[in-house]
Parts: C-alpha cells; structure tokens; sequence
C-alpha cells in the first residue's frame, strides 16, 4: 500500500521534472530563435493581433467590473468595519494600489491564459496529430521557429500592453462607482489615487506580466507540441494548458511580490 | 544514395522494425509494399529523421542522419520531398500557400514567380484554379494532390511517397502512376513508394522491397517478385490476403 503510494510519489517527481526539462529546452529554443522575428514579422504581427488587439473586448469587461467591485468593497470595509474612522479621502488609494500590483496583471493573465494559452494548445495540438507539425519539419521548416516563436513574442509583448490598458479601464471603473454610488468628488477621488501612485507600482505590475504572458504562450507551446491521442488528446491538452498556465500565474505572482516587495 | 542498416524502431517496447536493410541508389524507382501496419510509414518517416530509430544507422549521400543535430538535418531535408499518406496539409492556409510555403521559406523568389510556379504544379497534378481553397473545402483524393504538388514543389533529390494513390479513382490512380514515373524521368529523381496496390506497383517500380515483420523479405525487381518462392510474398502479390502481418496480430 505504502510503497505504491511511494511509487505513484516517485514517478509523479520524475514526470514533473522530465516536463520541466521539456519547457527549459522549448523556451532555450525559442529564446535562440528570437532574432527570426524580423524576417518573420507577418507570422508575429498575427499572432499580436489575435493575442492583443482580439482580446480587447474581454479585457475590457473583466477591467471594468474589477475596478468596479473593488471600489465598492473598499468602501464597504472602511464604513463598516472601521466605523467611519477612515474616510472616503483614501478610497482612490487602496483601490488603486490594488489594481496597479495585483488586480491587473493577474485577472488579465488568468483571462489570456484562457483565451490565449488555450488555444495555443488546442491549435499546436491539432497540428501535431494531423501530422502537420511533420509536415512542417519534412518541409525543412522549424516549428519552434515557426510556430512557438510567433506565440512566445506575442504573448510576452501583448500582456503588459493589454494590463497598461486595464490600468485605465479598471480605474475608470472604480471612479463610476464612487462617484455616482458612493458620491465621492472626482477631485477626491483623483486626489486620493495620485496620492497613492507610484511608478514603482507600475513597474513591478509590468514585470508580473511579462513573467505571465511569456509563460502562459511557452506553456501552451510546449502542451501543444507535445499532444497525443487524436481529438481526445487535443481536448485534454487544452484543459492541461488552461490548468498549468493558471497555476503558474498564481504561483509566480507569489513568487515576484516576493522578490519586488 | 540512401543506405539503411540494421534498422531498429520499437514504439513502448512494441518492436515494428526489428532489423531493416535497404539500400536505395540514386536514380532508384523504389516499391516498398507489405500489409498494413507493418511499418511502411514508420520506415519513410525514419528517412528523413522525424523517427530516431533505437539502433541503426541511415546515410543520406553518405551522411549519418540518425544522430545528426537538427541544423545538419533540416539541411538534408531540403534535398526531401514528402507526401503523407494523410497529405498532412496546413489547415490555415490556403492551396497556394500550403504548395508555396517551402519557397517562400527556403528561397528569394518573388510572389509573383512563387504563384507561378504553383501553378504550373497544380496543372501537374491536375487541379487547375483550385489555389484559393482552404483544405477543408477539398475532398480526400484532391488533398492528396496538393499534397503530391506540396512535395514536388522544390523539385527535389529524393521524394517519399506514402500510398499515393489511395483514395483515388483508378482514372487518377493511373494518371497519379504516371505522373510519378514522369517525374521520376525528368528530373533524375530517386523515388520511394510505399503502396498497397500491386498494379501501382509493377506500373512504377525499378524495384520492389517487401516488408514484413519488422524486416525486408524481398527485394527485387518486379520480374522476380512474380516467381519469388517466398509464401507471404507469393499471398501478397496474388492479393490472397490471410497473412498480413497487422491482421495476423490483432
Ligand atoms: N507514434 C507512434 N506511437 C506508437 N506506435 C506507433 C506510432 N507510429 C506507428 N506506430 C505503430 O507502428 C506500427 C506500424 O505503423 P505504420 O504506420 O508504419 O504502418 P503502415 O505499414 O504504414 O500501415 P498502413 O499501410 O496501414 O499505413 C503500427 O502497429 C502502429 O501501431
Ligand atoms: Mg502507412
């Protein structure tokens, strides 16, 4: 009993770092293969279109009701739970703080993980077991050069431009509600989120999403590539993307806050 | 010249080739035939390295492929062409761009020469007009066409032909035949072909290799194979069936 649970322990390390050295050596080949890009630019700029620009209208509506919400229970902690003490003056603060390290960059990674690091791995998985990946390399054609780069460079450059335009959106959000919900001035508000700015802040959010939007593009990359098993193996590979991509958002933003703070 | 020695490919354990010597001179018309799931298509892929066999060696021009770095082989690969026995066409791009993707890879020609020259490969196969579909939008003999046009399209040293002919019409199976040995001609091209169809076969051949059981029973010329003492070639070539290896497995 014991040692089958040994067993299953060991063959799990094992599996988890044999995957680990696949994604080390997947992301060397990508980084090698990055100066590519220039004669590839049609490929990249595709693939920044789908990853960036077609993923505006979710980014937009996830930004919106986050900033939204978290205004609302901001306020709702600091009228309840501290009895008034503190007042709205520091509303703009605490919510703007939050979008800038945390709300943005993480919310935004999770929905492109969904989106985009999905579909890497659906779209890559297909072509694996269509042959088309074969096809590709009996051409002479490199896939990771083909293919893997594209997505890496789209992803790692898209996601800190989509979370800069979540910084707006979701602030935009927050105002609505404290200014016509909650009757905070927008000079109040405003005044109160500048006080809280820090170009610090901003940075940091932006590193994240990098870390994130280059991982989550490697991850589908590397599940996509390495597909089996027709369209079941497809489906799972999506799941499996969407999973790890996820985890590794949530376990990295640990790991940077940190290292940044 | 392609020379394959003690050629050894198992799959979890599973062994499909055991022990495979062939060799292929430049120029060659070479059949492979056997039952299916004998490994004819693991063989082919082999030769251009997206198999790494367990044991044994294959020189390319007398190149070792098996342990080349990726460099080295996308090197020999491009003196390849191949046609999958799923043709194995880019879904997201259309005809022309499936066809046309190794020059515009591989070589300075303009859009203009490169939609030129797909055409005249698409008038080749017979499919005229066709350059704007999508593959979905193709039926199963067209896909497998495109992707002979696909294969042709660098006109290159070596082209391995995975059952070309399948899901034909016997019409175009026989133009297909013909195209094959035309090229073949023309161009001084060593030709590989793995088929099921004994009439394809003695239509195309130099040679015929038979595979079975993970290693090649016979080899010669379509003359011999006709009086070879062997049973299982005797079955094979008089299309008896019965003991076709994947039948006799499963
Ligand atoms: N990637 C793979 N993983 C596991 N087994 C494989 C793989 N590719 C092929 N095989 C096995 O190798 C054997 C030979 O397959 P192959 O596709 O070469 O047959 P074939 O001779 O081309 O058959 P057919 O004429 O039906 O196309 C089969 O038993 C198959 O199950
Ligand atoms: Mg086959």
């Amino acid at each position: 009993m014991w040692m089958s649970f040994w067993q299953w322990l060991g063959q799990r390390t094992v599996a988890f770092f044999r995957e680990m050295g696949t994604v080390s050596i997947l992301l060397y080949r990508i980084l090698i293969g990055i100066p590519s890009i220039f004669r590839d630019h049609h490929l990249v700029l595709k693939q920044m279109l789908e990853a960036g620009v077609n993923s505006l209208p979710l980014v937009s509506v996830v930004s919106i009701f986050t900033g939204a919400v978290s205004a609302w229970q901001a306020a709702y902690q600091m009228e309840g739970l501290m009895g008034g003490l503190v007042s709205m003056n520091y509303l703009g603060s605490g919510v703007s703080a939050a979008i800038f390290i945390e709300l943005s960059p993480v919310l935004v990674a999770i929905v492109i993980a969904g989106r985009v690091g999905a579909s890497i791995a659906a779209e890559l998985g297909t072509m694996r077991v269509t042959e088309q990946i074969d096809a590709l390399e009996a051409l002479a054609i490199d896939p990771v050069r083909y293919l893997a780069v594209p997505r890496f460079v789209a992803g790692w450059t898209m996601l800190p431009m989509l979370v800069v335009y979540s910084y707006l959106v979701a602030h935009l959000g927050a105002y609505v509600v404290a200014h016509f919900l909650l009757d905070v001035s927008t000079s109040t508000f405003f005044g109160s989120v500048q006080r809280s700015f820090s170009i610090y802040n901003i940075f940091s959010g932006l590193v994240k999403s990098f870390v994130f939007g280059g991982g989550t593009a490697l991850i589908g990359c590397s599940i996509g590539f390495q597909t089996e098993g027709g369209a079941e193996g497809v489906g799972k590979a999506t799941i499996k993307a969407f999973v790890f991509s996820s985890a590794f958002i949530l376990i990295g933003d640990y790991v940077l806050a940190m290292i940044l703070f | 010249m392609i020379e394959i020695r003690k050629l050894k490919i198992s799959f979890n354990s599973h062994v499909v080739l055991s022990h495979v010597d062939l060799t292929i001179e430049n120029g060659d018309s070479i059949v492979i035939i056997g039952g299916s799931g004998c490994g004819k298509t693991v063989l082919l892929r082999s030769i251009i390295g997206l198999i790494k066999p367990d044991a044994g060696t294959i020189r390319v021009n007398g190149e070792e492929i098996t342990r080349m770095d990726r460099k080295d082989l996308f090197r020999i690969r491009k003196k390849f062409g191949m046609l999958f026995q799923g043709a194995a066409l880019f879904d997201s791009m259309t005809v022309e761009e499936n066809i046309g993707l190794a020059l515009k890879e591989h070589t300075d020609l303009s859009a203009d020469e490169i939609q030129k020259r797909v055409q005249e490969k698409l008038n080749v196969v017979g499919l005229p007009g066709i350059e704007e579909k999508k593959p979905a939008e193709l039926s199963g003999g067209m896909k497998k066409r495109v992707g002979l046009a696909r294969a042709l399209i660098m006109d290159p040293e070596f082209v391995l032909f995975d059952e070309p002919t399948t899901g034909l019409d016997p019409v175009m199976a026989d133009a297909i035949n013909h195209l094959i040995i035309e090229t073949h001609r023309k161009f001084n091209i060593t030709s590989i072909v793995v088929t099921h169809d004994m009439s394809s076969a003695y239509q195309i051949a130099d040679r015929i290799a038979m595979l079975h059981d993970g290693r090649i029973i016979f080899s010669g010329p379509p003359s011999a194979i006709k009086k070879s003492e062997l049973t299982i070639v005797k079955q094979f070539v008089k299309g008896s069936g019965g003991l076709i290896h994947g039948f006799e497995s499963s």
